[in-house]
């Protein structure tokens, strides 16, 4: 495991540009390893896009990423995916008809060794790493207790029930960060509270460092260590959720101006 | 050694099965076996670890939660080291826990997971005789800090600690019990007022099962899943005692939402559930049937009603003809046995349905699969179970006769009580209770039935809700009241006789299907009103109510009835908001009807307000004719 000498995450002075339109403006963050780091902000404030830039989907015009004390503005995803940041999409990035197992045993792929003959013959080693990741996998599903939804395809669940198999699946992947885009969004009070707890399972149960973006104000002030707030596409304030409550640069933002 | 424990049970299986499965637990995906010799491993370091924790004879354990292993290491633990084992319901509200775990001084609770431990550490101020609370499910409890809480794992590794400076200490004190040492306290769920300890004896809980397997044998190589809560007394009846008894392997879902998909992976040989469960079934597979393609729903209908025929044959005793034997053949190989294998029940010797009434549709149901499925009645206060079908002896009226060594009897005042080796020993700190419930060894059940010719035992009501004829019979209007609501024509029914010479009805047609009966033969009705007495309707109605009092005793049978004209509701508050009859309140608005049905009157003339839904009140005038159900043919 990453020893936290030095924040696990730094972002620093990201800019990031769509033709005239200015997503983010040296935006600076740095979080440290098992933390929960909430990102709030009105809509249009650039909270995905930061996630986009840590995961790698978009290349930032300026500014650079480290990622436990590596750089990795130029990584390409699959490459930071295999270093271990993963992530949940805001709309549910799932393959709809295939099981909820099979998706979680996709979510392991980058864990995969054996070739392409020996997986093809599924013999010796490739049968043996088969029962590993199927172990692993099961023991997510006991986790975020889907049990009885096991051999069921994706589509057919409740849109509750298909984020916690999109968490399941980002967790497939054992990252050391984990990327969360909305985590509860159309969810109902109860099943908004199932994720909270997952969420927080899963920062004490595997030392998991968290990003969530994240609209319902009284869950991440719940559960968030550190929370930032941006607004068009700069941080305008960060600190614990109590500090950022009272800042006024926040309350206007969400406010409006008096 | 005489195993007059259950403790003992276990180290003697552990001697003869050795490693062979007795548990089977589903985790992570996969049916984890247990062995007889990890089983009884688990309980000594469980036990052991209780004993290096103070715990000593006669000290209480309370358990909650879903039904693992690691809740009957805890039970079978506690007992092998003189203790008793206190189920409480994993649902339980916090008060409802803390009213159980207090009475009954507990010393120690094993609970499951976070859920239960945050239930508990939040009343841990109302517990005061409780030391320690063990969790075995450490999901989410890692920066718990409480120096009440304890992993099981923990505790079972004091346990080997102590085991290694006291050897012998586990045999010793396994041979310590005894049979009358008490294994377990069965809170009863109780309707009304606090919940009542019933404290039974190891010998009331083992030779429960030894009298039940007498009468339907389980072998070691039976499979039996064990899915309803563990503090109820007919879990621990099968999974506990009864496994115990014969060597049965037990296996535990993965979660209790798994459970239909676990039961069709096991395919267990016996299943004991109550009524719910089984009326679940039958309208998952109706409503599989209906969904299926034309031809499916052809041939499963085809084959369902052959089915019927030959369920209908040895409910009567007779033997099927070759016909009817070769067509149920063929429904098996086509039908049948998917269906069962379906629902797992494809390898089920028996299954026992008991706490409440069934509907006889749904035992004709089962037995038309060739499933079956049979009546027990019990009380937790007789470890469980006292009557029981035999196989090709089913009523479904009937409850069945009682196992071996349980004597059933009618008191004067018409409460079945019994009396076995398994009456329990009374309630746990409640002395006017148990005298109330225990009188000479006998066991009061606050149930009123009878013995029908074949020495079944039949149930009819709760003491407190049975009447008296003028002559001192008694009889149930409820059981009376659902008899005839069994026919789908009869929608409501208000059976009244309370100090009169016989048993009347008043009754409601159900509209849909009578008037759809009613058009088939071209019976030509306007109103609710005209329709109810028409005499076609009136002589069907008299048909289902002969139907109704066909196994009846003859004193209490329906002797007349009206079709009333309206139907009852709960805005005329003839009815509850739960469509409970009120009977007082009826009796009095009808008393006009009432008089008549037991003048010999042919004809009532009767005028009753209706509240209609906008708020308006109008009065009905008509006149309702009185009929005789034994007579046959109603004149126009």
């Amino acid at each position: 495991m990453y020893a936290p000498v030095s924040p696990q995450l730094v972002i620093d002075s990201l800019t990031l540009h769509f033709g005239g339109v200015t997503a983010l403006t040296g935006v600076h963050l740095e979080v440290n390893a098992g933390e929960i780091t909430a990102v709030i902000g009105p809509n249009g404030a650039g909270k995905t896009s930061l996630l986009n830039c840590i995961s790698g989907l978009y290349r930032p015009n300026a500014g650079r990423l480290f990622f436990e004390e590596q750089e990795i503005t130029n990584t390409v995803p699959h490459r930071r995916a295999e270093l271990g940041i993963g992530r949940t999409f805001q709309n549910i990035e799932l393959f709809k008809h295939l099981t909820v197992l099979e998706n979680l045993m996709l979510g392991r792929h980058i864990h995969m060794k054996t070739g392409l003959l020996s997986g093809g013959l599924f013999w010796g080693p490739a049968r043996r790493e088969e029962e590993l990741h199927r172990r692993r996998v099961e023991e997510i599903i006991d986790f975020l207790e889907i049990e009885s939804i096991r051999h069921k395809a994706v589509g057919t669940l409740a849109y509750g029930l298909q984020k916690r198999v999109e968490l399941g699946r980002a967790l497939a992947l054992e990252p050391r960060l984990l990327l969360l885009d909305e985590p509860m969004a159309g969810m109902n009070l109860e099943e908004k509270e199932d994720m909270a707890r997952f969420i927080l399972d899963v920062a004490e149960e595997w030392g998991t460092t968290l990003i969530l973006i994240e609209h319902d104000m009284g869950v991440v002030m719940d559960i968030s260590d550190r929370v930032a707030v941006l607004d068009f596409g700069r941080k305008i304030a960060e600190g614990t959720p109590e500090e950022v409550q009272q800042n006024p640069l926040v309350i206007r933002a969400y406010l409006g101006k008096q | 050694m005489q195993e007059d424990t259950l403790p003992k049970l276990l180290v003697r299986n552990a001697a003869r099965y050795r490693h062979k499965t007795a548990l089977r637990e589903k985790e992570f995906g996969v049916w984890q076996p247990v062995t007889w010799s990890d089983y009884l491993g688990h309980v000594q370091r469980f036990a052991l670890g209780l004993a290096s924790l103070g715990f000593s004879r006669g000290d209480k354990v309370a358990i909650i939660g879903d039904n693992r292993p690691e809740w009957v290491y805890a039970e079978l633990g506690a007992q092998a080291v003189g203790g008793v084992a206190v189920g409480v319901y994993q649902d339980s509200l916090p008060r409802e826990i803390t009213y159980v775990i207090d009475h009954c001084d507990a010393r120690i609770i094993v609970v499951e997971d976070q859920e239960q431990v945050d239930k508990l550490l939040e009343i841990k101020p109302d517990l005061p005789k409780v030391e320690k609370v063990i969790y075995y499910d450490s999901k989410g409890l890692k920066n718990y800090r409480d120096p009440l809480l304890l992993s099981f794992a923990a505790v079972e590794a004091l346990g080997e600690a102590f085991g290694v400076q006291n050897p012998d200490y586990f045999d010793r004190e396994v041979r310590a019990g005894s049979g009358g040492d008490v294994a377990i306290i069965a809170y009863t769920s109780g309707t009304t007022g606090l919940p009542k300890g019933a404290v039974l004896t190891h010998t009331n809980l083992i030779r429960m099962a030894q009298n039940l397997l007498a009468v339907d044998p389980l072998t070691a190589d039976d499979e039996f899943l064990s899915f309803l809560p563990l503090a109820w007394v007919g879990e621990q009846m099968m999974s506990i005692s009864a496994a115990l008894w014969s060597g049965m392997t037990v296996n535990y879902p993965e979660e209790p939402e798994t459970v239909q998909a676990n039961l069709k992976e096991i395919g267990p040989h016996v299943m004991f559930s109550p009524p719910r469960i089984w009326e679940d079934m039958v309208s998952k597979v109706q409503v599989k049937l209906d969904d299926a393609g034309w031809f499916k729903r052809m041939v499963s209908r085809a084959f369902m009603s052959v089915g019927y025929r030959m369920a209908d044959c040895r409910f009567q005793g007779r033997r099927p003809g070759i016909g009817l034997r070769l067509a149920y053949l063929a429904g098996e190989l086509l039908v049948f046995s998917a269906v069962k294998d379906h629902l797992g029940l494809v390898n089920l010797k028996r299954a026992y349905t008991g706490g409440a009434a069934l509907g006889p549709d749904v035992f004709r149901f089962f037995h038309a699969l060739g499933v079956n499925l049979k009546q027990i009645y019990g009380q937790t206060e007789i470890a469980g179970i006292s009557v029981v079908h035999r196989d090709g002896e089913i009523k479904f009226n009937t409850v069945g006769r009682p196992i071996p060594e349980t004597e059933i009897r009618i008191s004067p005042d018409g409460e079945i009580v019994s009396r076995s080796p398994s009456v329990f020993a009374g309630y746990y700190k409640n002395d006017a209770a148990t005298a109330e419930t225990l009188k000479e060894g006998w066991l009061h059940s606050g149930d009123a039935g009878y013995l029908d010719q074949d020495g079944h035992l039949v149930v009819i009501d709760r003491v407190k809700d049975v009447m008296r004829l003028a002559d001192g019979t008694i009889f149930s209007p409820q059981f009376l009241e659902n008899k005839m609501k069994f026919s789908p024509y009869i929608k409501e029914a208000v059976v009244l006789g309370r100090d009169r010479p016989y048993v009347v009805a008043l009754l409601n047609i159900e509209m849909g299907n009578v008037g759809m009966w009613a058009e088939r033969r071209q019976i030509p009705y306007t109103t609710y009103v005209d329709l109810t007495q028409k005499p076609q309707v009136l002589e069907l109605i008299a048909q289902e109510v002969r139907k109704a009092n066909e196994d009846v005793p003859a004193a209490v049978r329906v002797k007349k009835f009206v079709v009333l004209h309206k139907e009852l509701d709960a805005d005329d508050e003839e009815l509850t908001r739960t469509r409970k009859v009120r009977r007082g309140f009826i009796s009095e608005k009808y008393g006009v009807l009432v008089e008549g049905l037991y003048s010999g009157a042919g004809e009532i003339p009767i005028e009753t307000d209706v509240k209609y839904r906008d708020g308006r009140q109008v009065k009905i005038k008509t006149s309702l004719r009185v009929i005789s159900a034994d007579d046959v043919g109603v004149k126009a």
